[in-house]
């Protein structure tokens, strides 16, 4: 029998994301007010978006008086991976995920919420899912703050030191299945050989943004492996990611 | 235009277009998608995705290539042993910095 997800899980699955946040947001931070940018617009940001790339690309942007159209393309493309795991993860809520609260808790959906909540066995409902984002949410505005205000107290070494936690975390979310799953193990791998053409191949890179690439892999790697290896009603209860 | 309200138009852009984007699959998909294949492709996607994200980016978080590199081989094999993620992110940030303190 599966147990129902409570506040408390959502708290405990958000604490290393949160703690994820707080390093990357402080550089976030010191980084807007090294370019000038006053705190509270940065903090602003942060708790706009609560996105990192997007947010990066986005400053640069505003600090360099871009155009609208110029944010609007970037945003769009930076951003498109969360489109799809919009749709992933939409298959896993439960009922109490009325269209009101859709509105509201789509906004917090990020690469790591999305990447936790998409592994849980059991359905997703609201009071996890507000768990789940409350110390994310926090920590990365706090970051924020805490980065534009401070400035560069922490060493350089230090802040360069933390850059890695997330993908670290990645990688946690994806070796043990891949280890159990050979499907798993070749859209990794297939993902991972398609992000790296595009990352070393100087025609590619210089053309193609880095989030706009993320879409693409995505894409060509899933498609191909569902076409090759749909997967059976069973299989996906079993080891839903 | 004055510099003010630019900031102003280019933030609401910012996050208008950021909320949308997420917003408008997680409001208006609510039936269980019922092909084979498209289950199959939203099975496939969230490891394809980080995949993608991860790799090889994870190699260059910061300017020294052979830290990025031990970091990275780090939370592969912690991550093999399924330590949790907050463990895993843990042990290969100090092996980063002690490649940057060494080094």
């Amino acid at each position: 029998m599966e147990k129902t997800l409570t506040f408390k899980n959502g708290i405990k699955d958000g604490l290393p994301i949160g703690l994820g946040y707080l390093s990357v947001s402080f550089a976030f931070g010191v980084g807007a007010s090294a370019l000038g940018v006053p705190f509270f617009i940065s903090t602003l940001i942060s708790m706009t978006n609560l996105t990192s790339a997007g947010q990066f690309a986005g400053l640069s942007i505003i600090v360099a008086l871009g155009g609208i159209l110029e944010m609007l393309i970037t945003e769009t493309v930076i951003n498109s991976r969360y489109f799809l795991m919009s749709i992933a993860l939409s298959q896993k809520l439960d009922a109490s995920f009325t269209t009101a609260k859709r509105f509201f808790y789509s906004a917090f959906i990020t690469d790591e919420i999305f990447a936790v909540a998409v592994s849980k066995k059991e359905d997703i409902n609201t009071n996890y899912f507000r768990g789940l984002i409350f110390l994310p949410y926090l920590l990365w505005s706090l970051g924020t703050f805490l980065g534009a205000i401070t400035g560069d107290i922490l060493p350089t070494i230090v802040i360069s030191s933390l850059g890695i936690a997330l993908y670290a975390m990645f990688i946690a979310i994806i070796i043990p299945p891949s280890i159990k799953s050979v499907s798993v193990l070749f859209v990794v791998l297939l993902s991972a050989a398609i992000s790296c053409v595009f990352y070393y191949v100087p025609v590619l890179n210089e053309n193609v943004s880095s989030g706009f690439a993320v879409v693409i892999c995505t894409l060509v790697s899933s498609v191909v492996m569902a076409l090759l290896f749909p997967v059976k009603e069973e299989k996906e209860k079993e080891d839903a990611v | 235009m004055s510099d003010g309200l630019k900031v102003f138009l280019l933030m609401l852009t910012m996050c208008g277009v950021t909320y949308l984007i997420r917003m408008l699959p997680f409001v208006f998909f609510k039936r269980k998608v019922k092909s084979r294949f498209i289950r199959s492709l939203l099975y496939y996607i969230p490891y394809a995705v980080l995949s993608a994200m991860t790799f090889p980016a994870v190699l260059y978080t910061t300017e020294n290539f052979y830290a990025g590199l031990v970091g990275t081989v780090v939370a592969l094999i912690a991550a093999a042993f399924k330590l949790s993620l907050i463990v895993v992110a843990i042990l290969s940030c100090i092996s980063v910095l002690a490649v940057l303190l060494i080094f």
